[in-house]
């Protein structure tokens, strides 16, 4: 069976041979997009969150027959340069499994809501489980990132070294982001 | 290398009654609409569905509508919805829809799809014992309707029969303040430990009960509601009512022990609930009126 859609923008299509198979299984293994991962298939982790028609869902409990001529954005689509920015400059990145997820579910945050406080990230992000940073760096950089989308400016946050970026070109994007 | 599947084996109806007469031609086609419980399923091996039935394009199945004295609510509405549309009209509904899953579960998950797996843990279920629902049911033979209170047969079983969809639930408008609570290890991702859904219903001078993941099906607790409440002078409502409502609720409970709790604990946690959820509708609905 032939399912046709779009991710990240472009038509994208995929022959599939059960009923059953995920999203997540047909971005991965038959459109070789690599960028949302797997890891728990049972929608607990949030590692495959990617956007369905706009909306933050868990690849894996998607069946891909159920998005013929539907809108699909991975990490590679979904994500603000400066979310990704934001969440190196913070070192909210350690292992990186979980970080296409919480990167895709955070852009959905940040369109909906451009300064969240610490409650209201907590609760979106509650569908992305990482086992390194103990979140804190996270929810330092969505802040950050919040910040960089408003005005471009740096956050006062506790994460002081965004002012600093670890990586030179993100620094140089962020300003470029700025009216 | 297998062969690629036929379209014939994914169904994707775009209209109600072609999906039943769909079913009803091929009533070995599993239906999914959010997938968050068949999904799991299906990819840890538990079953292998030999063709499904897609629900989330009937466009009717994703309405709500209001039917004056309460809101009918199509199968395939998802929880954010309820959450962001029906807080309102319906507080207990929406409070236990916003303790489902995670963000990314309630955008995809159903009402509809948490009753046809009749999880006695679903959270959507005591909010609609408690306060009375009923549900629509739909084949190629016609509709019918079923109180929420006889919906549910077993653990995982209902009277949902081969060839019926759940259409809708019509849920009556909250009349006084409602109570969702639920027992588990942390705030999201959780399945219940145990739920329990209060409603005051504060002109015909009512409580309704619903008891989750405390039995082998959702529960009401009949003898709970009938307590004695002091509506004529409602300043007299004091600990020792709420605790003997709580013990009540308790008695009402059929728990086991599982991997999620103890019998005695569940119900333990359900007097606390009981308790704790009586005293914050009462001071909801009276709240006024007790400090003149």
């Amino acid at each position: 069976m032939r399912v046709e859609m779009r991710v990240d923008g472009e038509p994208a299509a995929a022959e599939i041979d059960r009923p059953g198979e995920s999203l997540l299984t047909t971005l991965r293994d038959r459109l070789g997009r690599y960028g949302t991962k797997n890891a728990c298939e049972q929608g607990e982790c949030g590692s495959c969150t990617v956007l369905l028609d706009g909306d933050p869902v868990c690849a894996c409990l998607v069946a891909t027959a159920q998005c013929e001529g539907r809108e699909v954005k991975t990490v590679v689509g979904a994500v603000p340069r400066p979310v990704r920015d934001a969440f190196i400059a913070c070192g909210a990145v350690q292992c990186g499994f979980c970080t296409p997820g919480l990167l895709v579910s955070v852009a959905d945050l940040l369109a909906r809501d451009g300064d969240p406080n610490d409650v209201q990230i907590r609760e979106a992000l509650a569908g992305n489980l990482c086992r390194c940073t103990g979140y804190e760096k996270i929810i330092d950089a969505v802040h950050a990132a919040a910040e960089l989308m408003s005005d471009g400016t740096p956050a006062p946050t506790r994460a002081h070294w965004i002012t600093t970026p670890v990586v030179p070109s993100a620094a140089n994007d962020a300003t470029e982001a700025a009216p | 290398m297998t062969a690629p599947l036929r379209a014939a084996l994914f169904h994707r109806p775009a209209e109600l009654d072609e999906a039943l007469r769909l079913l009803a031609a091929h009533p070995e086609a599993v239906p999914v609409a959010g997938g968050t419980d068949l999904m799991v399923a299906v990819n840890y091996r538990h079953t292998r569905p030999a063709a499904m039935l897609d629900l989330t394009r009937l466009a009717e199945l994703r309405e709500w509508s209001d039917e004056g004295d309460a809101i009918r609510i199509g199968s395939g509405v998802p929880y954010t919805r309820i959450i962001a549309e029906l807080a309102t009209v319906l507080p207990g509904l929406a409070a236990a829809a916003r303790t489902v899953g995670s963000p990314q579960i309630r955008n995809r998950g159903t009402l509809g799809g948490n009753l046809a797996t009749a999880s006695p843990a679903g959270d959507g279920h005591p909010p609609l014992l408690a306060t009375g629902a009923d549900i629509e049911i739909a084949s190629t033979a016609g509709t019918r309707t079923v109180p929420v209170t006889a919906f549910f047969t077993g653990p995982k079983r209902s009277v949902l029969a081969p060839g019926e969809l759940i259409t809708a639930v019509t849920v009556p408008k909250a009349a006084g303040p409602q109570q969702f609570l639920k027992v588990g290890t942390r705030n999201a991702m959780v399945i219940a430990v145990c739920s329990l859904a209060v409603a005051l219903d504060r002109d015909a001078r009512r409580l309704g009960t619903g008891i989750g993941s405390a039995g082998p099906t959702p529960l009401t607790a009949p003898d709970a509601d009938l307590i004695e409440l002091p509506w004529n002078r409602p300043d007299l409502f004091n600990d020792a009512l709420a605790a003997e409502f709580g013990r009540r609720v308790a008695a009402a409970a059929r728990p086991i022990d599982d991997v999620r709790g103890t019998a005695a604990y569940r119900r333990h946690a359900l007097a606390v609930c009981a308790a704790r959820a009586l005293r914050r509708v009462w001071t909801a609905a009276h709240g006024t009126e007790s400090t003149r």
